[in-house]
């Protein structure tokens, strides 16, 4: 295989590895940051107990959050290098201001967070919990917009380099808030965060709903419910609006993305359908047992049933995205935002008619939701991606002048060869089986356990109280002793 | 803003961005290195561990600033670097994997077996570590086979040899030494006493190393000199430098532990200033031609970029800066083990 696949194959594996966990710590930390602002208000030491227990988990996925971006801010060095030389100027703006802005808030305030409970008082520990939860927003911001730019460059131009006699472009910003606004970034950006809300406000619903059918914990996990369900009807609802509007802005920017989505292969004057589901053959340009609803399309995309949507033979033929993947994709996503629509919903429903513990079914839907909410925002992404190649910055045009793109082969690092890419990859397949196993291992340790009750937590700092009172006279400095305060067992 | 003078800011700024991952991470990766050999059982090992359990995270993150900024200001270099070090980065991710994941999971389950497992990760992947960020400076230090349009040409061989090794071997003693004084001033009692006497044998390691090193280098890098050859004002540094390695068992001695946890810090300040010293004005030296060289001005942002950076780096500075501090005077004093800790 050449360095091209590969090198893509690593990209996309380690990318989607990553994926897996900051929308979980963007979408717990909100969660955390309710339950400890509901401690804070009524000071029920069950919320306080429910905070310490989300902040234990929220601890594990954070700490695989952080080890796997830092793979992810090598890599455009190390694999990318042609890449990052085109895109430097503009992106890496965008990079340095996540790390000032994103990472120092979220990784100083976390150690507040995890190691502060008998430290600071509660008022500077939600502000903590409030300031690593905005970071890890933050983050996002700045990784969205950086990709955004990507999607739909704006606020730039080319510029050519005499490097040791031979010319080579690189694009160089003109308008910062230009780069930072581009056509797509706000929508994406919203998306994505709605997407991690999801998968945050269901990741709580689940674990509250397990131990309601295992008959454990009912305090904290009423409490839990009633804020993690309501969230996350809101938020799928906001997410399959703002996917919406996504969907909208691409018949403009991405046109070849829209009809790889949509597996839509010929243009005709006629309103166009919208395909429910098939199996797109883009050899012969049609859809395999594809369903179809007539208009749907159009009115989708303008809304105006009547307007035909541009296909992909509008498209060059060697500017043409893959179409199968992005269309099975999106296809998943929109079919399991709209499972998590009716799930929320029901819940929420009997919820609020105070029957939801005796519908044992809808609780264990609920229980395996974080899985659909999981593969919705991996199966994004790979549609958002896929749907852009073959560029890896996609051409565009500032003020009616035509700006070139940068095709994904062309991106590489020349120096970089096949093997060492390969070595990387088996070296990074094995660490990652194992990292995954020990996640969901400690995680599942984690959630077996569950959180103290409301009298244990009590008992425990009265217990701490009293120590430091000790201490203040002997000075003894032993390491606390008991079982509560063995961190082993949590 | 004067295009030259905010190159030379970058420059400045990259510097210390580096210096204060080296002065920060140093510290923890030296805890890690030392951690199997100083602690003796299972309590004394989560004390070692939760000395930096709340700091290292935010350490690390002095690397990811240094690397975004360094995209961001100068991609060129950002580019030809990673992509030169291909191997060597990824082994160094493998090492900071290692040790994030070692950290949070080594003290979540109740089982010998478990513990010594992680026990072992994390004092290779911080020894490792350690090691090949000294390996890469060596390479740059001495220049390294770049060929046209900035692409490197040499292999994973041709970055071993002896100089940059001894770099290396440089930087796990001096990491070890920094961790120790730090470790020191978190741990009480019998802990504390053994630790005493680690400095001590580190001490030693070290000043050996550190002459070998200056010596080699003036051997074998001889433009690591120039700078300070045309600007003798430069020789402070060095002066410096030697100063404060000496100043680390005066302060020991002198019963000042926090004195020389700042002395040994000062040393590693000293000695990525050198560092900068020796390169500038270059990034990466080319041992085939001088023409393909990665400079300052080659590898640069246009200026609309440096200046937007430049604004962001100084609303976002003072409150790293500040919130810096507020986390390190929380996590002040001896470490205890409570029910939060690793
Ligand atoms: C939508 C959100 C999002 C996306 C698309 C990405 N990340 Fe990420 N990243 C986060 C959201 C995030 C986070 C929520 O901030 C993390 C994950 C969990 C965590 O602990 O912080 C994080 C951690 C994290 C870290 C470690 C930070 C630290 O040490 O504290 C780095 C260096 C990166 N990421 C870099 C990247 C790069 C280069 C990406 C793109 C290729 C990327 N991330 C995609
Ligand atoms: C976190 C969510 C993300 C996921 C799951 C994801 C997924 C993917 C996938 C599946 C590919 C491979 C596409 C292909 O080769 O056909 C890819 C490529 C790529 N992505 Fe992303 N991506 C994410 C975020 C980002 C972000 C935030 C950036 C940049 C800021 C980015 C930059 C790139 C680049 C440069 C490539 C080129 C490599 C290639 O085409 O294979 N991605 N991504
Ligand atoms: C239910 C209706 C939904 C619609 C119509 C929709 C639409 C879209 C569209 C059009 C894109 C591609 C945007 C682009 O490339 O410019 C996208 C991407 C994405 N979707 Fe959705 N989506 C929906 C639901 C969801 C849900 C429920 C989740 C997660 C829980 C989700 C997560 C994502 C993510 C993470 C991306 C990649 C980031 C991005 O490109 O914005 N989506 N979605």
């Amino acid at each position: 295989m050449d360095v091209e696949i590969l090198s893509r194959l690593q990209f996309a594996g380690t990318i989607m590895f990553h994926y897996l966990f900051p929308p979980l710590s963007i979408g717990l930390g909100l969660q955390l940051f309710l339950c400890e602002l509901a401690y804070y208000r009524t000071r029920n030491p069950a919320w306080e107990a429910a905070a310490r227990f989300w902040t234990r988990v929220f601890a594990v996925n954070f700490a695989m959050g952080v080890a796997t971006g830092i793979v992810m801010e090598f890599e455009f060095g190390t694999n990318w290098a042609a890449y990052s030389r085109f895109v430097g100027d503009v992106f890496g703006s965008a990079l340095a201001a996540e790390g000032i802005f994103a990472f120092f808030l979220e990784s100083g305030f976390l150690a507040v967070l995890v190691f502060g409970w008998d430290r600071v008082g509660p008022k500077m520990h939600l502000f903590s919990t409030l300031m690593v939860s905005l970071g890890s927003m933050f983050s996002a911001v700045w990784i969205v917009i950086a990709n955004s730019w990507q999607q739909t460059p704006a606020g730039y131009h080319i510029v050519w380099q005499d490097v040791q006699g031979e010319m080579m472009p690189r694009a160089e910003v003109t308008s910062f808030w230009g780069m930072v606004l581009n056509p797509s970034s706000v929508d994406r950006l919203t998306h994505t965060l709605m997407g991690a809300f999801v998968l945050g406000a269901f990741f709580v619903a689940s674990v509250c709903s397990y131990y309601l059918l295992r008959n454990r914990h009912h305090d904290v996990a009423k409490r839990c419910l009633s804020i993690a369900l309501p969230t996350a009807l809101a938020f799928t609802l906001l997410s399959a609006i703002t996917g919406h509007d996504s969907a909208q802005k691409l018949v403009e920017t991405q046109p070849a993305k829209l009809a790889a989505m949509e597996a839509h292969f010929h243009t005709s004057d006629q309103p166009t359908g919208l395909t429910l589901f098939g199996w797109p053959d883009a050899e012969n340009e049609t859809v395999k047992f594809g369903v179809k609803v007539p208009y749907l399309l159009s009115l989708m995309v303008y809304n105006d049933p009547t307007k035909p949507v541009p296909g992909m033979d509008q498209i060059p033929e060697d500017e043409r995205p893959p179409v199968w993947l992005p269309f099975q994709m999106f296809h998943l996503m929109v079919g399991l935002g709209t499972l998590m629509i009716g799930v929320a919903g029901l819940a929420c429903w009997f919820w609020y008619r105070g029957t939801l513990i005796e519908k044992r079914w809808l609780l264990w839907a609920v229980v395996f939701m974080p899985i659909a909410a999981m593969t919705a925002n991996q199966a994004g992404w790979i549609t958002a991606e896929v749907g852009r190649q073959p560029w890896i910055v996609y051409p565009s045009v500032q003020d009616g002048v035509e700006m070139m793109g940068l095709k994904t082969a062309d991106g590489l690092s020349e120096s970089v060869t096949a093997q060492q890419v390969l070595s990387s990859i088996i070296l990074f397949s094995i660490i990652y089986s194992l990292l995954f196993a020990v996640w969901v291992f400690v995680l599942n340790n984690k959630i077996q356990h569950g959180p103290e009750s409301a009298e244990e937590l009590t008992q425990y700092k009265r217990k701490l109280k009293k120590e430091s009172m000790a201490e203040n006279f002997s000075r003894s400095g032993k390491a606390l002793g008991g079982d509560m305060l063995d961190g082993g067992e949590q | 803003m004067n295009y030259e003078l905010l190159t030379f800011i970058w420059f400045l700024l990259l510097g210390v961005l580096l210096t204060g991952y080296a002065i920060l991470d140093g510290f923890d990766l030296g805890v890690g290195i030392l951690h199997p050999f100083i602690a003796k059982d299972d309590r004394e090992r989560r004390l070692v561990m939760n000395s930096i359990g709340p700091l290292w995270d935010g350490n690390e993150v002095w690397l990811v600033t240094f690397g975004g900024a360094l995209f961001a200001a100068f991609p060129v270099a950002y580019a030809t670097v990673f992509s030169s070090f291909y191997t060597a980065f990824y082994l160094l991710l493998t090492c900071l994997i290692g040790r994030a994941v070692s950290l949070e999971f080594r003290s979540k389950v109740h089982s010998p077996t478990w513990r010594k497992v992680w026990d072992v990760g994390f004092f290779l992947s911080s020894f490792t570590a350690a090691f090949l960020l000294g390996v890469a400076g060596g390479n740059v230090m001495a220049g390294m086979e770049l060929g046209p349009k900035y692409e490197y040409q040499g292999n994973l061989l041709s970055q071993i040899y002896w100089y940059p090794l001894m770099v290396g071997c440089l930087t796990v003693s001096l990491f070890a030494l920094h961790g120790a004084i730090f470790l020191y001033l978190k741990t009480e009692d019998e802990l504390q006493d053994r630790i005493r006497k680690v400095i001590t044998k580190l001490f030693y390691v070290f000043a050996v190393l550190y002459l070998v090193v200056s010596v080699a280098t003036f051997v074998h890098v001889p433009h690591a000199t120039e700078n300070i050859a045309n600007y003798p004002i430069l020789w402070i540094v060095p002066l410096l430098n030697a100063l404060a390695v000496l100043n680390i068992p005066r302060a020991m001695h002198l019963g000042k532990p926090g004195y020389a946890f700042f002395t040994s810090s000062m040393v590693i300040a000293a000695l990525a200033t050198l560092f900068s010293v020796a390169i500038f004005p270059n990034f990466m030296l080319s041992t085939l031609d001088p023409a393909y060289n990665v400079t300052l001005d080659n590898a640069r942002s246009s200026q609309g970029t440096l200046q937007t950076m430049l604004i962001i780096a100084v609303i976002g500075m003072p409150c790293v800066a500040s919130y810096t501090v507020i986390i390190y005077w929380i996590f002040r004093g001896k470490v205890k083990l409570d029910s939060n800790s690793y």
